[in-house]
């Protein structure tokens, strides 16, 4: 049940001609509301350049670890987080590292679509502006340009950046909101449910898109649908009552899975 | 009802008793409807109505205030001891009363002069001194000034004296509505825009007392209050809402400045005397401790409208910024805060406004001054314009009657004109997508 165990389990079933190095590494996590806890010293490695999707039943703490890898939940004011993270071996809970530089190497895109109230330029612009990350204007053009291209809606708006970014289409925001986690360059992206507020054509454009962005970031998403899981991730990791029961390849975890839990979760019995 | 019905005849029943009491309920809610929409419609217009009946007095009342008669007076400024460099300060009563006597060749008597005096306002000769001091060149010659006649005499021009009334009951004679009479026929009265009013501060005589004293009371006033309470007060509300932890001291300060701004405004105004006044010995009756004891009283009104304004922006917002890496003080500023910024805005104004009318504290630490020069700093001593309404409202004089009103007016125009800002500031921040 505990990492060591499940990358042992890898190798005779993996896809993968090489194991990925391990981009993050949870150890011991527990995170606390008040008194109550919401996640029991779970342990989970999470592979670079790979799309490792989160899943189990409503209220299991998905939403809970994954706001723990970019320190979301220090905006919570009853949250408390025990255990350590690692981000390519270094503790980011660690008291000197800075949550401003952290969540700009883990950025984060949300369930809801939630553009700034600004223009479309300026929904992208801004990350870059504040980490100081363009200089003059020709290079932020380029950053704006080069994020929205990977976020594949540069076609869709390319004529109109100077709209409002809440004047999109739902996915078209949320391909936007992705275009502005690109546009600091991190090297993780978390994604908390991202299409659960959109169609499902606007939902297959987003996971052809996430699909691209594993060349080169590392992604971890959350989400309810099975199939979508199937479809996007490479590795899986199945959560229930605050637990990681199951880690693993996705197709194994899918097709075989060893914990009675997952395989009734997968097929439709609890949840 | 949805149980499965044992019998089709019992189903059928039940189906037409259901539709007759359908029909009975939705006449009734119609009716409900119906009654409501009355209720509410009489309430708008009763509501209107006695807005219309204030303004309507108000108005009437203050209209002949905005004018004022005037007499063509003909002044010898040929006194030798009169010069360029003495005219601000040169004594006119003498020439004045020889003008005025000048205009009635065939008064002689004692009582005669004493008459025609009175049917001209006792402020003539610092009105003659100020043309005077403006126009050098005239000293030396004759000149027509045109001069307000006195409050009584102007109201009899307004024809708002009763001359019905027998004479023991008016403010003017018989004989001088005779003098005025004359002067009349002769062309010698003009009803002119009452600048008087609009540029004097206060003073004993209803035709020569003026707003401006008070206009300019409130508004170095209300800068001092909006200087304070506005970055205090958003401030605070920005800390107490996005920094503050949660805890019993938060808990316990949110207590207190709700209850602050429940607090009776005179409370406030003990407070100035007290500590402002007594204690650091700042100078009584200006607009500097006003302002100071405004801002304390509106205060929790602007931090309870910031923190209501914070909270309606989305947590989404939020989430957003900070998921970029932005630092909490940038999401804030960024993001939040001009979100924010139409509703911290109107609660602000809506501090101001009431600011503007506050007369209680103010009376505590000695605003009721009697300010005859403008003030100029606000360190001076000045009043505001609630506080001069009250003043004139309690002076004797039919004259100062019409005042009361015409200050009300300029004070809801005050009023209106900040309205005004507040809507256009707002409508510059508030960006609807
Ligand atoms: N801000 C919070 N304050 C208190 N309790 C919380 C808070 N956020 C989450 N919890 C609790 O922590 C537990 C895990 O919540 P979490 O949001 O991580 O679940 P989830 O797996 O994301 O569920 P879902 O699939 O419905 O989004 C739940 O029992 C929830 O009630
Ligand atoms: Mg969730």
């Amino acid at each position: 049940m505990n990492a060591t165990t499940t990358q042992q389990t890898t190798p005779a079933t993996t896809t993968i001609p090489s194991d990925p190095p391990v981009k993050m590494e949870c150890r011991d996590l527990s995170v606390f509301y008040a008194e109550k806890q919401a996640l029991n010293g779970v342990d989970l490695d999470i592979r670079e350049k790979q799309v490792t999707a989160l899943i189990g039943p409503s209220g299991c703490g998905k939403s809970t670890f994954l706001r723990c890898l970019n320190r979301m939940n220090d905006t919570v004011d009853i949250a408390r987080v025990e255990g350590k993270v690692l981000l390519d071996g270094r503790d980011i809970y660690d008291p000197d590292v800075d949550v401003v530089e952290l969540r700009a190497d883990v950025g984060m895109v949300f369930q809801k679509p939630n553009p700034f109230p600004k223009s479309i330029y300026e929904n992208v612009a801004y990350g870059p502006r504040i980490h100081g990350l363009a200089r003059g204007k020709d290079e932020m053009d380029a950053i704006v340009e080069k994020s929205l291209k990977r976020a594949g809606l540069w076609k869709e708006v390319s004529d109109r950046l100077a709209e409002p970014g809440t004047g999109l289409s739902g996915g078209q925001q949320q391909r936007l909101c992705i275009a502005r986690a690109i546009a600091v360059s991190p090297a993780v992206i978390l994604m908390d449910e991202p299409c659960s507020a959109l169609d499902p054509i606007a939902t297959a454009i987003v996971e052809e898109l996430i699909d691209e962005l594993r060349q080169r970031y590392t992604i971890v998403i959350v989400t309810h649908s099975m199939q979508q899981a199937a479809r996007v991730s490479q590795e899986t990791a199945f959560f229930h009552l605050g637990n990681i029961v199951e880690t693993g390849i996705t197709d194994d975890i899918f097709t075989n899975p060893k914990d009675p839990r997952t395989e009734s979760y997968i097929s439709g019995r609890i949840g | 009802m949805t149980d499965p019905a044992p019998n089709p005849a019992i189903a059928v029943g039940a189906a037409t008793d259901d539709r007759a009491a359908r029909s009975t309920r939705t006449r009734k809610r119609f009716a409900a409807e119906r009654r409501f929409r009355f209720y509410g419609l009489a309430a708008v217009l009763t509501a209107f109505g006695f807005l219309i009946l204030l303004l309507s007095t108000v108005i009437g009342n203050a209209i002949p205030a905005f004018t004022y008669n005037y007499a063509q007076l003909p002044v010898e400024l040929t006194n030798e001891k009169l010069t360029p460099e003495n005219a601000a300060e040169f004594d006119f009563r003498k020439t004045v009363h020889a003008a005025q006597l000048s205009l009635f060749p065939d008064i002689s008597d004692r009582a005669g002069r004493r008459l025609v005096r009175g049917i001209f306002s006792s402020g003539t000769p610092i009105v003659v001194r100020g043309e005077v001091a403006a126009n050098t060149d005239w000293i030396g010659t004759r000149q027509i000034i045109p001069v307000p006649v006195s409050d009584d005499a102007d109201l009899y021009l307004k024809g708002l004296v009763d001359t019905d009334l027998p004479e023991s009951q008016r403010n003017i004679s018989d004989a001088e509505i005779a003098l005025v009479d004359q002067l009349v026929e002769r062309g010698l009265i003009e009803r002119q825009f009452n600048t008087i009013f609009f540029t004097n501060g206060a003073s004993r005589e209803p035709e020569m007392a003026g707003i401006m004293g008070a206009l300019i009371g409130s508004l170095l006033t209300l800068s001092i209050t909006l200087l304070l309470s506005a970055p205090i007060g958003v401030l605070a509300a920005i800390y107490l809402e996005e920094f503050a932890p949660k805890n019993r001291l938060t808990d316990f300060i949110e207590v207190n400045i709700n209850n602050l701004a429940a607090v009776p405004s005179i409370v406030f105004g003990l407070l100035g005397l007290a500590v402002f006044l007594n204690f650091m010995e700042f100078p009584r009756s200006a607009p500097l401790v006003g302002g100071m004891v405004l801002a304390l009283m509106t205060l929790p009104t602007v931090i309870i409208a910031s923190r209501a304004a914070l909270r309606a922006v989305p947590p989404s917002i939020r989430e957003a910024a900070l998921g970029i890496g932005a630092s909490r003080i940038q999401t804030v500023f960024h993001h939040v805060l001009p979100l924010a910024m139409p509703g911290i805005l109107t609660g602000t104004i809506i501090g101001m406004a009431g600011a503007l009318g506050e007369t209680a504290p103010l009376l505590m630490i000695g605003m009721v001054a009697f300010v005859v020069d403008l003030p100029a700093a606000v360190t001076d001593p000045a009043t505001v314009l609630p506080v001069q309404i009250y003043m004139w409202a309690d002076f004797p004089e039919i004259g100062f009657q019409q005042k009361t009103a015409a200050a009300i007016v300029i004070l809801l125009l005050f009023l209106i004109a900040m309205n005004a800002i507040a809507v256009w500031l707002r409508s510059r921040f508030e960006r609807r997508w």
